[in-house]
């Protein structure tokens, strides 16, 4: 069956031309409120296209026009049936206090078996050291397995002069994104039904298990927490939290309990993986900041007291903010 | 079963498809933004090295922070300023849509861009290859997360059928009976490569092109046989355009549909 394709393209061309004009505009301005007028108008167009689509599919041997109409009510359509939130404009300030928090806590459950799957890492490290000595060259990375904790403090009381002048910045930038490589890895790795993810906070578990047993078991608890506390009570919880969004998209992905299909529960999970995901980034940041210009230094420099207390007290208001902010 | 097309079906009714990018295509547009991230860089390391005579340190924390940015934010900047496209997209004319064909959102283009992490282990995309070849509409990990897919876009344009308007005496229009037995005759499909012959004739060579409208000109004379003084004279060109014209064209006459 052929129709006159000419006289049917020349007679529907103004109105194909118009949906593109105003798609051209709601697509470089998407932030812009419209007329209830002018989306009536848009939507009479692009029903009008997707009749003329249907037309030429029935009747047309011709495939360039079939194209073109199918791209121009492809755009139309996602422009009208999208029934997600459009955001127009970021409140970093709201995200912050509100939205970081909140979704915190509305998956504050698959926070909590983050921090399981870690502290069972960390209590098999502690076994480990504990009972064989010799595991230490596996289960603690590179360095610390090389030096007893009680000389490496002797060593690092005794220091004259600054290691890390002139280049403490640059150090603080290396910790900061291998810190980031390492969160983005832990929440990437969901997508291995959480297999991934469980292996990496475990390993982080392990690592912190051994090396914590190792100090603790020479005497050196007080240079230990003195050390780690002040930029680990903020790193450790973002990576918990790296493991959060993990475990959050392996279960969109397998679903238990959920009637809906994948598509549906990934979409479900997406928006609140990636404000998790922010969330964990701002607090490596700071956490980079402060192993560089804080942890590095100990006693007489810094009083390891010191240390400690500013590590408590940024784990508390850390605690208050996820727990009571935004509520 | 993997038909490489992509058919997202209206309320309307309406069904309209979008071509898939295979994971080749794909793999060349990411060694080409590859290429293009390795190439920025080496430029503000040379800036840097500069820098660095004179303060090493500053030197050394900008390009650890861009290195890590633009390698993790090149993807996320451009899909999102770009709606879809970087640049070795672009080049290679692929786009990342959204898999129902709703409006690409902010959170889709980060979860794909994050979970490259997962896609590139061990080494050259290999689990995000894989995951393409396995998956039916050829999405890698990061894709089935933020449920996109990457898909071709040609070139759109309206179509021009000025050549066929130009309404031009029509030697094969004498015989309407013989023209509507070759309606009849004619599949849509080989209507199209009339048509499209017509329309992209001046792309081929010399001696392709008078070699093309002759095989075709053979085929659709073997369809339906005109008298002599309708074919007389008339080049094999020119016989396709007077077929294209009877098969596309209807005329104010005969606007009443031929079943």
């Amino acid at each position: 069956l052929i129709i006159d394709l000419p006289r049917f393209i020349a007679g529907a061309r103004p109105s194909w031309n118009e949906l593109d004009a105003i798609l051209r505009r709601f697509e470089a301005e998407p932030s812009n409120r419209r007329e209830l007028r002018e989306l009536e108008h848009f939507h009479e167009l692009y029903e009008r296209a997707a009749a003329d689509l249907a037309k030429l599919t029935t009747f047309s041997s011709e495939p360039e026009a079939c194209r073109y109409l199918e791209n121009l009510v492809a755009r139309a359509y996602g422009e009208i049936h999208e029934t997600r939130e459009k955001r127009r404009r970021v409140f970093p300030l709201k995200w912050f206090f509100q939205t970081l928090p909140q979704t915190f806590r509305r998956h504050v459950r698959v926070f909590y078996l983050s921090l399981a799957i870690t502290l069972a890492g960390t209590a098999f490290g502690s076994l480990a050291t504990a009972f064989d000595p010799d595991s230490r060259y596996v289960t603690m990375p590179f360095g610390h397995d090389q030096l007893r904790p009680s000389e490496r403090v002797r060593q690092e009381e005794s220091r004259t002069q600054d290691v890390l002048a002139g280049h403490r910045s640059s150090f603080s930038a290396s910790l900061m994104t291998h810190n980031l490589q390492v969160s983005i890895f832990t929440l990437a790795l969901g997508m291995t039904w959480g297999v991934g993810t469980i292996m990496m906070l475990f390993y982080n578990g392990i690592a912190l298990g051994a090396i914590s047993t190792d100090y603790m078991a020479d005497g050196q608890a007080r240079f230990l927490l003195g050390w780690l506390m002040p930029h680990g009570a903020i790193e450790i919880p973002a990576i918990l939290i790296a493991g959060q969004a993990g475990l959050l998209l392996a279960f969109g992905l397998i679903g238990w309990g959920k009637r809906v299909g994948l598509n549906a529960r990934l979409r479900e999970v997406s928006r609140d993986v990636m404000t998790l995901s922010f969330g964990f980034a701002l607090l490596l940041v700071w956490a980079g900041f402060v192993e560089a210009f804080l942890s590095q230094y100990h006693e007489p420099v810094l009083p390891y007291d010191a240390k400690i207390a500013f590590g408590a007290i940024e784990l508390a208001l850390l605690s208050v903010f996820f727990m009571r902010s935004g509520r | 079963m993997k038909t490489g097309t992509l058919l997202i079906r209206t309320p309307e009714g309406i069904v309209f498809s979008q071509t898939l990018a295979g994971p080749v295509t794909r793999f060349l547009a990411w060694l080409m933004d590859f290429l293009t991230i390795t190439a920025a860089l080496s430029m503000v390391q040379t800036f840097l090295n500069t820098i660095g005579y004179l303060n090493a340190n500053i030197a050394g924390t900008i390009f650890i922070l861009l290195y890590f940015i633009v390698s993790i934010g090149y993807g996320i900047a451009f899909e999102w300023m770009w709606r879809g496209q970087t640049i070795g997209k672009r080049l290679f004319r692929l786009r990342v849509v959204d898999a129902e064909g709703m409006r690409l959102q902010f959170d889709q283009v980060m979860t794909r861009n994050l979970l490259r992490f997962a896609d590139m282990l061990p080494g050259f995309y290999f689990v995000g290859g894989v995951a393409c070849l396995l998956s039916r509409k050829y999405q890698r990990l990061g894709d089935i997360a933020a449920n996109t897919v990457v898909v071709r876009t040609p070139v759109v344009q309206e179509p021009d059928l000025e050549q066929l308007l130009g309404r031009t005496f029509n030697s094969l229009r004498q015989y309407p009976y013989l023209a509507a037995r070759l309606r009849q005759r004619v599949s849509p499909a080989e209507a199209a490569t009339a048509l499209q012959a017509i329309v992209r004739r001046a792309e081929f060579e010399p001696s392709a092109r008078l070699e093309l409208f002759e095989q075709l000109a053979s085929h659709f004379r073997s369809k339906v046989e005109f008298p002599p003084d309708a074919t007389d004279g008339v080049s094999d060109e020119q016989y396709i355009r007077n077929v294209a014209d009877i098969l596309t064209v209807t005329r104010r006459e005969m606007t009443t549909p031929h079943h």
